[in-house]
């Protein structure tokens, strides 16, 4: 297994957003972990890049605790893992190609003529072949989350994390970026890890889905069998009942 | 009762703590920078646009307040001294406190407020944005990234930007003189040379290495901690230019104390 969440708990202040979430995310699968908003999902994928640190459990890369590592260690962890942010997160001053090449002007043997090339490549395979050197500001939004996806693949990562992909987008523009999702890892063959709230977006790329529910792993499955769950946490998310989804005790 | 007295105790403990708190983020900040250092591949290709931003383009504002701190210095030193110390000592106030005073002060004074506040809004928005957080995810060290070239070009900027105020603080209090109060440039220029004392001119050049080095510390530190949207960023800006002033004031009589 590749990434693996075990008994991870997170606390701000008083406030208790992991209660003890355990997860294992196998290699080439596309999981992804459902719940609403403010239920801590953002939280538990900025642990596997260590932009947080649990109170305690732990997160596993490919078998290291993402805590323990040193400097060093961190930053070749964080080369395997691209991250693509709710928001996108583009550097604004910058146009999208100097975005997407900027993750391999860090690394050995780049040259700025490789960095570019690599670039337009990425920006290409998104479906933003043209716009290399438009500025975030002049894209729409879900172009700006084709830019983070570039600039997310563009040093070849093993893993990609994403973080409400469809977030704010009209339902043509979702079913694109859930289509990129799936070419990713079809192509790439990447595993790939989404938090979100769009139901039907998770039902479309993930191979399992997981319930976020008071901090917890409520429910693991196939699409198939989130469809046809009798959970009643599970049905009070999915039919967008809150009465049913809060009223619930975590299982 | 019990409550009354146990009330403004907490409040003052909750207060220490935050103090302590903020004290600890701070020298992680400065530690931080100082090792980023090393990581010059990083830092070293953003220094020399820093410095246009944060020195150059601070030039003309300075200049402003200069050739205005010079002329009311001789006009306010001619008042003072009329009838009974020879009119030369204007010459003599005005190079004395433009180098020792008011150029470092009056200078890291807007520049606190200038490049302070700028830098703050710079990098609070790139903290609420997640841009910082996605530097981190590409490998970047945000500090040798952000903070190191900012407070090196700081550093290295302020003295350079003061040494020249300074001078034309001079210079518009000599045309003051010669214009306005009937003085020659030969008494101005005798006042001048009077107790000039190269010493001088060094305690302005580390007085303003100290306050570039604040005042650009002041900004990455509240901006990099900006939290909450447009409203967090600007509190991190009016932080960083309060808490760049107030320093900047301590550090100038700290100095006074120290060197002279």
């Amino acid at each position: 297994m590749s990434i693996h969440f075990a008994g991870l708990r997170k606390s701000f202040g008083s406030k208790k957003v992991l209660r003890g979430f355990t997860l294992s995310v196998r290699d080439g699968e596309t999981a992804a972990i459902l719940g609403p908003s403010g239920s801590g999902k953002s939280v538990l994928l900025k642990h596997v890049v260590r932009l947080l640190r649990p109170d305690s459990g732990s997160v596993e890369v490919d078998g290291v605790q993402v805590q323990a590592l040193d400097g060093g260690g961190l930053a070749v962890l964080r080369r395997r893992i691209g991250y693509v942010f709710q928001f996108a997160a583009l550097f604004d001053s910058m146009t999208i190609a100097e975005n997407a090449g900027m993750g391999l002007r860090q690394l050995p043997d780049w040259t700025p003529g490789q960095i570019r090339d690599r670039a337009r490549e990425c920006l290409a395979l998104v479906g933003l072949h043209g716009m290399e050197d438009r500025y975030p500001s002049e894209l729409s939004g879900g172009q700006r989350k084709r830019a983070g996806v570039a600039r997310a693949i563009a040093a070849s990562p093993k893993y990609l994390l994403y973080d409400e992909p469809t977030t704010g987008l009209d339902p043509v523009t979702t079913t694109s970026i859930d289509r990129l999702i799936l070419r990713m890892r079809d192509e790439l063959g990447v595993t790939g890890l989404v938090v979100t709230h769009d139901m039907t977006s998770a039902l479309r790329v993930a191979d399992r889905i997981t319930l976020l529910h008071e901090g917890k792993a409520a429910f693991t499955g196939a699409p198939g069998e989130v469809r046809a769950s009798r959970d009643p946490i599970l049905r009070g998310f999915v039919d967008g009942d809150p009465e049913l989804y809060f009223s619930t005790e975590g299982a | 009762m019990l409550d009354f007295l146990l009330r403004p105790l907490a409040a003052a403990g909750r207060g220490a703590v935050i103090g302590l708190a903020a004290t600890g983020r701070a020298w992680l900040l400065i530690g931080g920078t100082v090792r980023a250092l090393g990581n010059a591949r990083t830092w070293g290709p953003h220094l020399l646009p820093q410095m246009a931003r944060i020195g150059v383009a601070s030039v003309p504002i300075a200049l402003f307040i200069a050739v205005f701190a010079g002329v009311v210095m001789a006009l306010q030193a001619s008042y003072a001294l009329t009838g009974a110390i020879p009119r030369y000592f204007v010459g003599t106030l005005v190079g004395k406190v433009m180098i020792l005073e008011l150029g470092p002060v009056l200078t890291g004074l807007t520049l606190a407020g200038r490049v302070g506040a700028k830098i703050s809004a710079e990098l609070g928005t790139m903290r609420v944005t997640e841009q910082i957080d996605a530097l981190e995810t590409l490998g970047y060290d945000p500090l040798a990234y952000l903070a190191a070239p900012r407070m090196l070009a700081g550093t290295l900027m302020f003295p350079a930007v003061v040494l020249l105020s300074v001078a034309v603080g001079v210079a518009s209090g000599w045309f003051a003189a010669i214009q306005l109060l009937d003085m020659s440039s030969h008494e101005f220029a005798k006042g001048l040379r009077l107790f000039f004392d190269t010493w001088d001119v060094w305690f302005a050049v580390i007085k303003s290495v100290s306050f570039g080095a604040v005042v650009t510390g002041a900004g990455c530190f509240f901006g990099l901690h900006a939290r909450g949207g447009a409203e967090g960023v600007g509190a991190a800006a009016t932080r960083a230019v309060v808490a760049a002033s107030m320093v900047i004031l301590v550090l100038d009589a700290f100095w006074a104390a120290v060197l002279l």
